[in-house]
């Protein structure tokens, strides 16, 4: 079908991405899987061919790029068959930054951004606490103003890019008696006295690191602060639609790797004396699959293309996830299945695709989460307006 | 994205008119087993039949958008037995005669279709060939300026009131090269039908038709002969297109009509629509005819741009469809005992639903198709 989604432009800038990472990544990724790690420098050259900066002004080193530039490049790093390796790229520039670049004074978007653009700097979100996940409300961490700085004690938890990475976009209690009026955002510097990593071992997301983080008397500077103390779950909570519509956008990209790779095996191994893509019921789960991918495909695509127009759409932010997350998990066991024995395999990539898949439907609200959200705008009529 | 305000205008306008002349007749409709004729004339004369048809024959041209608001709105009648007659006119019959007909048959039966005065039913299946078309047998031999047609047709929605039958007969040798389409008037002799008794439509008279020695005169030919089933492959989009719309929209007039009940309806204390696990299961199904529709409305949207959506049409088809049955059975759990009296209308619904995933090519010719096209990569 005809595209209404992307024009000339960016599909050179796909078959650019796809050559950069057919260079740089591909040769190295089950390498980087198994050492747990994907090396700074890959990340350096990542920056500089500008993919950490699609959407962000000019002046801090982006692009100012259209979204659907960063819809293609999300896409792309998604069938590279390693979860661990897309998260980094969205994290950064989707997922935390993003919040420094809307809601930051000047002078801290000129401190970090330039740095995290060019991929200089590795940025996280840290919301989940070991005590409170979807629960933004119930966090713990304190951050206490003492003079020019405040003091953070707290812990943090399943924090992707925090092991190796230099910032993380905290979420903290300023005012522990307001709710949700007492939460900020700081930028905290993961390199600060006081501040301890632990590595955290996955089911899958490999090449990723993910941490456990403590903030012990931890001094960070007032001035970084991000927007107003006290409207950090207001921040939140607008953010999270891109956060989760960028998982959407990833899981239908997944999705059609996987096919791919499968169809692609299908028409060489034979069964029975004749190629497994013959037998009709493997062709039947195919086809069921395919239609299920094009239709959220585009759904997702519909929901990009009102962000991209400035709409606050968080019922459709948050369908998009729970359809493309759920879809993964069922792609993923249904393409593995194909494989036999070889599925099991770590010579084939349905084993790790299966694996990364898994996070889908739990990281970034679970889909339960999705579903109170749905239900609330479609049961109850709420509405919610962007802060 | 899609719509503009002139599309919305015309769907509020079409609203109105289905809640004056056919909301008050629709449970009558169901219990007569047919839809009575006077609507044609009032469809007609407000321009709904005629949307998608050009002005020379009384329509207005319209882009594909508005027939694709026609085929939600007929959907929101809580009768898929109404709704089904209507498309079986405007989607399935009358597009081949104005796609592939000359000018005379457009003249005819264009001009009166969309006024109402007429309308026609399409009849493919037989008793012995449903989704492989190339295996009909109902025969049309040339006498002279006739052809002789003998033979039978099943499941024909509209089939029995309708004024003329778009119908496939065999000009030619076996499979699909020998197959050619005929407009029967149903007032010739020879033409017979039977109602069929089904598990729901009941609105639709949907039937058996029998052609016993009917004379057909060949200009009713439509296009040149022994290339009926290539024009019916082609049109199959639009009847799949046409069908994913209408399970859409029922499917989220089921979700609104559940969630004005689950509103109202109180167990242990508090309205139903507080207990979580149906919270989610709502969720959930909205979600999915969320999805679907946004799917749907991009394949339309190519489709009136006259892109080739065969692949698309299917999976739109199989996708709605599938869903449409899973959303009344759920919908219908959510008003517990009341869901199965008559007097709420999501009985209807869920009865109405189940025969998607059969008619116009069932879900698993769908996914023969889908996989022709994704696992053996074959164009069409």
């Amino acid at each position: 079908m005809k595209s209404y989604y992307f024009s000339e432009e960016h599909e050179m800038f796909r078959q650019s991405i796809k050559d950069f990472l057919k260079k740089e990544l591909l040769p190295n990724i089950d390498q980087w899987e198994e050492e747990r790690q994907i090396p700074r420098e890959f990340w350096r050259k990542f920056g500089e061919m500008g993919y950490f900066g699609l959407e962000f002004p000019e002046e801090y080193g982006g692009s100012d790029l259209d979204f659907f530039y960063s819809v293609v490049m999300i896409e792309e790093i998604s069938k590279c068959f390693s979860g661990g390796f897309a998260i980094l790229p969205m994290v950064q520039s989707y997922m935390s930054s993003p919040y420094i670049v809307q809601h930051g004074s000047d002078a801290l978007k000129a401190k970090y951004m330039p740095k995290i653009i060019s991929g200089e700097a590795i940025c996280c979100i840290g919301i989940s606490e070991p005590g409170a996940g979807s629960d933004a409300m119930n966090i713990q961490t304190q951050a206490v103003r003492d003079g020019d700085h405040y003091v953070v004690n707290g812990a943090k938890t399943f924090i992707t890019n925090a092991v190796y990475g230099d910032i993380v976009v905290a979420v903290v209690k300023t005012n522990p008696e307001a709710g949700a009026n007492g939460v900020s955002l700081l930028v905290i510097d993961l390199n600060s006295e006081g501040v301890s990593r632990r590595k955290l071992k996955k089911l899958g997301w490999h090449a990723s690191d993910t941490a456990e983080l403590n903030f012990d008397d931890v001094r960070v500077p007032a001035e970084n602060l991000i927007g107003e103390e006290g409207f950090g779950f207001y921040y939140l909570m607008g953010g999270l639609q891109l956060e989760r519509l960028v998982a959407g956008i990833s899981g239908v990209a997944a999705c059609d790797a996987a096919i791919e790779y499968s169809l692609q095996y299908m028409s060489e191994r034979k069964a029975f004396g004749r190629p497994i893509s013959k037998f009709q019921v493997l062709r039947h789960r195919v086809a069921q699959m395919s239609a299920e991918i094009e239709a959220t495909r585009y759904f997702v695509y519909h929901c990009c293309k009102m962000h991209d127009a400035g709409e606050y759409i968080v019922k459709e932010c948050s369908m998009a996830k729970l359809l493309a997350t759920e879809m993964t998990n069922d792609v993923a066991t249904k393409c593995l299945q194909f494989f036999g024995g070889y599925g099991f395999m770590e010579d084939y990539k349905m084993a790790r695709m299966f694996r990364d898949s898994r996070i889908g439907t739990i990281g970034g609200g679970t889909s339960e989460i999705m579903r109170e959200i749905i239900a609330k705008m479609v049961i109850d009529e709420q509405e919610y307006t962007k802060a | 994205m899609y719509f503009k305000e002139e599309h919305h205008l015309f769907r509020q306008s079409l609203r109105a008119f289905l809640d004056k002349e056919v909301m008050p007749h629709i449970d009558q409709w169901e219990k007569q087993g047919y839809v009575d004729r006077s609507i044609w004339k009032k469809l007609g004369d407000m321009g709904f039949l005629g949307i998608d048809y050009a002005e020379e024959y009384g329509g207005s041209a319209s882009d594909f958008m508005y027939t694709a608001i026609l085929f939600e709105e007929v959907s929101r009648c809580n009768s898929g037995g109404f709704a089904g007659v209507v498309v079986s006119d405007v989607g399935l019959s009358m597009p081949y005669i104005r796609n592939f007909g000359n000018d005379e048959l457009k003249k005819e039966y264009l001009t009166k279709s969309v006024a109402g005065d007429i309308y026609g039913c399409l009849a493919i299946t037989e008793p012995n060939a449903g989704s492989n078309v190339a295996g009909i047998r109902t025969k049309a031999v040339r006498d002279g300026d006739h052809y002789i047609v003998n033979g039978s047709k099943t499941y024909i929605t509209g089939g029995v009131h309708s004024d003329y039958i778009v119908a496939a007969v065999r000009t030619g040798d076996e499979g699909s090269s020998g197959i050619s389409l005929l407009v029967i008037d149903r007032e010739l002799e020879g033409v017979s039908a039977k109602t069929l008794d089904k598990m729901g439509f009941h609105a639709s008279d949907t039937a058996e038709i029998f052609f016993d020695n009917v004379k057909v005169p060949a200009s009713k030919l439509i296009g040149d002969e022994n290339m009926g089933f290539y024009y019916i492959m082609q049109n199959f989009a639009l009847e799949r297109l046409a069908m994913a719309l209408c399970w859409q929209a029922s499917c989220e007039d089921a979700i609104a009509y559940t969630l004005q009940f689950m509103n109202d309806r109180e167990a242990f204390g508090r309205p139903i629509n507080k207990f979580q696990v149906l919270r989610h299961r709502i969720a959930q199904l909205a979600s999915e005819v969320e999805r679907i529709k946004i799917f749907n409305y991009n394949v339309a949207r190519a489709y009136g741009d006259g892109e080739m959506v065969t692949k698309e049409c299917a999976m739109a088809k199989l996708m709605a469809t599938e869903l449409g049955d899973r959303v009344m059975t759920e919908c219908l759990q959510c008003f517990g005992g009341a869901g199965y009296m008559e007097e709420y209308k999501i009985a209807r619904m869920f009865r109405d639903s189940r025969v998607g995933r059969i008619a116009g090519g069932s879900s698993e010719i769908m996914c023969e198709l889908i996989a022709k096209m994704t696992v053996d990569a074959v164009g069409y």
